[in-house]
């Protein structure tokens, strides 16, 4: 048979490993580029985290049909991600704005606490993207859930010390974003290290735009921060989250105009397919809204990092 | 892809300047960026531009199946990741009908492929080939199964035959299409190679592994077959995503001709294919035949490819222009947006819905968003104006002037600007129809 040369990279550099939640689950630790076995020797499958929120309030009807009344309620809505197989809850503290919800910061604490308790799985937490609200919910958060380690999501340049702050007195992790722009990424990386977050604390959002939304883009500079975290940029070797949640705003994967198929499955495949381009452009992690593109992906990784 | 100092080697470097250029060395600069031609110099051998074409032709062929401006290209691919440049041919569709079933059957199958068409961005996504399958075994069903695809298919179309002697009925009948013959893992590749050259179409042929399919192409290649393309084999996505990975890179990186041709899948239908194509569509396959394709997976699955394959460094634009929508008068409202295709047509669509006639003002922001444009300075009040003023749209029409909700913030300088009240639109334009119809009633 023919002899097929060498095609291996040997990139010499790798991305942190970060465990997180109880310390049972690890995020990152790539070699290589996504599954490919002959370069990259970890066959860690992305993590995959469900979204759950305090509030339905602005949440898409079609996707709270899919988990049978548990949505209702937080803790039992992260109950039925973990019986679908995620790996860690992405809690969206929506409820917090008081044009939106109700959520107090005692509730706030409380359902994380809830959400720890009954699933034992890693949170990643968000607030409700009103400053200063975030500003006190969050860093409460911070300091009254201590046994579990958190991801708080999100910091971003222009804001980024007081949550960083509060991440770290606590002894959770944080999760940098940055808009579709390696340099960006890097910069934001650069700023939580020199305020004093260590590089093992940091996770990085690269804005995954969805299918048909400037996936394109996304998928580029994905590709361009794992390659140069692989070649040595020690700023850009943290594990990469992305979210594909917002494949259920694009108009194509959810509209009724007739030949385009129920919209059930294809918002299914459209979620999933923004998430196997995170996954194949380097996301360590995905956190998803809809649990039949969750638990297709979920296999089909499985199956590629030829683990279990 | 030669460098510029290869180029240079084969040059006689005496400096003449017959090629236009100063020195021998610009000249080999403007071949490197494919500027010039080696045939440019009266004084390099005949060898030299032999040897340099054989090592400067793309390291993945080039194969075309059908015939005229419907033929689909697969293959021609330089780089192995697409922010270096854009990947050429886009991964091609098919779906498969077989033999062994009936003309009505064969009929709704076909129109079923050809309802998998959906106008977006100002292109037609749609499937690009019907396959036929020889499942019977034999020429005369084969045949007769052709005649009823051809009856209402006039895209390319591809044939899946195992025995050579029903390919040569088959080509002998339709060689001038052009037709894709896809010899299954067990058929003689010698033949089918000897054959599809004869006939002078592309052939297909499917080898286990990267090390046996290398060995299939080059006895292929012996029997003078060039058009070929490669089924891997894969029998899952690891080997999917690894034996193409392994084999494009391969041909890119280490120059290894067997491997560089265009990859292909044979999948079945539902989940775990749609997946397989997912993954050969990020990962360098050239076509995926499907045993069938929903709509719901079909719209998705050419989105992707439409993403995948578009220029990274250029966006899709429109032109700065006035764009009546259903014979719009005096009265009739004002809109504008940005002149990036996605934004346009999903916008335009929306107006096209409401069935209200509407102005549509595009301004050029080089090709951005709403949102990406105004927080680049390129959606500014100012520049919606110049190019209302352009177009003359403010005399056409004293019919209001709504303004795109997510820049609702440029409303006040906006009104200033041209001298007349704004209205604020909806953010997104699924919600246009309802809000056109509050504004003109
Ligand atoms: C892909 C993308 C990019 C691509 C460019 C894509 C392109 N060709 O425009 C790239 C990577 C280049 C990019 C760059 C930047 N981006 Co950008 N980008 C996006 C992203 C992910 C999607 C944009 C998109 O394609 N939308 C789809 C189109 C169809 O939407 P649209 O044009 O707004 O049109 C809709 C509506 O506005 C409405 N509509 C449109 N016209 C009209 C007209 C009327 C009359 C009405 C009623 C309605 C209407 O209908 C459409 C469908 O609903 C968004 C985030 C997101 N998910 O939206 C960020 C986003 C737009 N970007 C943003 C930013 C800040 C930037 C940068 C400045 C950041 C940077 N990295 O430097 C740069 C600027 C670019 C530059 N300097 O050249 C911000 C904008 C922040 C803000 N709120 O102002 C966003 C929102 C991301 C974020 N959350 O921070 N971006
Ligand atoms: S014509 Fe040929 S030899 Fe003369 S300068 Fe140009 S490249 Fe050199």
């Amino acid at each position: 048979m023919a002899e097929i040369p060498s095609v291996a990279e040997k990139y010499g550099s790798k991305v942190g490993e970060v465990p997180v939640g109880h310390g049972d689950y690890v995020a990152g630790g790539a070699g290589g580029m996504p599954f490919l076995s002959f370069e990259n020797p970890s066959k860690r499958r992305p993590m995959i985290a469900g979204e759950v929120r305090d509030s339905l309030v602005g949440y898409p009807e079609l996707a709270a049909g899919m988990f049978s009344g548990r949505e209702k309620d937080p803790a039992d809505w992260a109950m039925m991600w973990k019986e679908i197989g995620a790996d860690m809850i992405f809690l969206r503290l929506t409820g917090t704005d008081p044009s939106v919800g109700t959520t107090t910061a005692e509730d706030a604490v409380r359902i994380v606490k809830e959400i720890d308790e009954r699933t034992r799985l890693p949170i990643m937490v968000h607030g409700c993207g009103v400053q200063e609200i975030d500003h006190e919910i969050l860093p409460r958060i911070c300091s009254e859930v201590r046994d579990t380690r958190l991801i708080v999501s999100c910091v971003e340049e222009e804001d980024y010390k007081r949550l960083s702050a509060a991440a770290m007195a606590g002894g959770h992790h944080v999760l940098a974003f940055s808009n579709l722009d390696i340099n960006l990424a890097k910069q934001m990386n650069i700023l939580l290290s020199d305020f004093g977050v260590e590089k093992d604390n940091i996770f990085m959002d690269p804005l995954m735009a969805p299918l048909g939304m400037g996936l394109d883009y996304s998928y580029s500079v994905n590709e361009r921060i794992r390659l140069s975290a692989l070649r040595g940029d020690r700023m850009l070797q943290v594990p990469m989250v992305c979210h594909t949640g917002e494949a259920w705003d694009v108009a194509d994967a959810t509209s009724d105009e007739p030949g385009l198929g129920d919209p059930a499955h294809r918002v299914a495949w459209w979620e999933a397919i923004t998430a196997i381009c995170a996954m194949m452009s380097g996301a360590d992690l995905l956190v998803m809204r809809g649990p039949s593109a969750a638990d297709m992906v979920r296999v089909y990784a499985e199956e590629l990092a030829g683990g279990s | 892809m030669a460098t510029a100092i290869e180029y240079f080697k084969l040059l006689p470097k005496t400096n003449c300047k017959d090629c236009g250029q100063p020195t021998c060395l610009a000249f080999a600069m403007l071949l490197a960026n494919q500027k010039a031609k080696l045939e440019d110099c009266p004084h390099v051998s005949g060898e030299a531009v032999e040897a340099m074409k054989e090592s400067s032709a793309p390291p993945v062929n080039t194969v075309k199946v059908g015939t005229g401006e419907n033929a689909v290209a697969m293959g021609g691919e330089n780089v192995l990741y697409r922010h270096e440049r854009r990947f050429e041919n886009p991964i091609a569709y098919a779906v498969s009908v077989s033999d062994s079933w009936d003309a009505p059957r064969i009929a709704e199958a076909v129109a079923k492929a050809k309802s998998l068409a959906f106008d977006r961005v100002g292109m037609v996504f749609r499937l690009d080939l019907v396959s036929v399958s020889n499942d019977s075994g034999e020429s005369d069903e084969f045949l007769a199964a052709v005649d009823a695809v051809l009856a209402d298919w006039d895209l390319p179309i591809m044939f899946e035959i195992n025995d050579v002697g029903v390919a040569e009925a088959a080509l002998s009948r339709h060689a001038a299409l052009k037709p894709l013959v896809y010899a299954g893992e067990t058929a003689d590749v010698e033949a089918f190679a000897k054959l599809a050259t004869k006939h002078g179409c592309p052939l297909g042929i499917r080898a286990k592994g990267v090390e046996a399919a290398a060995d299939a192409a080059e006895i292929a290649a012996k029997a003078g077959c060039k058009d070929l393309v490669l089924d891997l084999g894969a029998s899952n996505l690891k080997e999917c995503l690894e034996w193409q990975t392994i084999a494009r890179r391969a041909a890119i990186n280490r120059k290894f001709r067997p491997l560089g041709h265009p990859l292909m899948n044979r999948v079945g239908c539902g989940e775990y294919a749609v997946a397989t194509a997912v993954l050969s569509t990020l990962k360098y396959g050239s076509l995926v035949v499907f045993d069938g394709l929903e709509p719901y997976e079909a719209l998705p699955l050419f989105t992707l490819r439409q993403n995948i394959y578009t220029d990274p460094q250029v966006p899709i634009q429109v032109k700065q222009d006035l764009y009546p929508i259903g014979d719009p008068g005096p009265h009739s409202p004002i809109m504008f947006t940005t002149n990036f295709s996605l934004t346009y047509f999903t916008v335009r669509a929306d107006i096209e819905k409401s069935k209200i006639p509407v102005w549509l003002q595009i301004v050029n922001t080089e090709g951005l968003s709403v949102l990406t444009a105004y927080s680049a300075g390129k959606f500014e009040p100012e520049r919606v104006a110049a190019a209302f003023e352009e177009s003359g749209v403010l005399d056409k029409s004293d019919g209001p002037v709504v303004v795109p909700g997510l820049v609702a913030r440029m409303s006040g300088k906006l009104s200033e600007e041209i001298g007349r009240d704004v209205v604020v639109g909806t953010n997104e334009s699924k919600d246009i129809p309802k809000h056109l119809r509050e504004i003109t009633s």
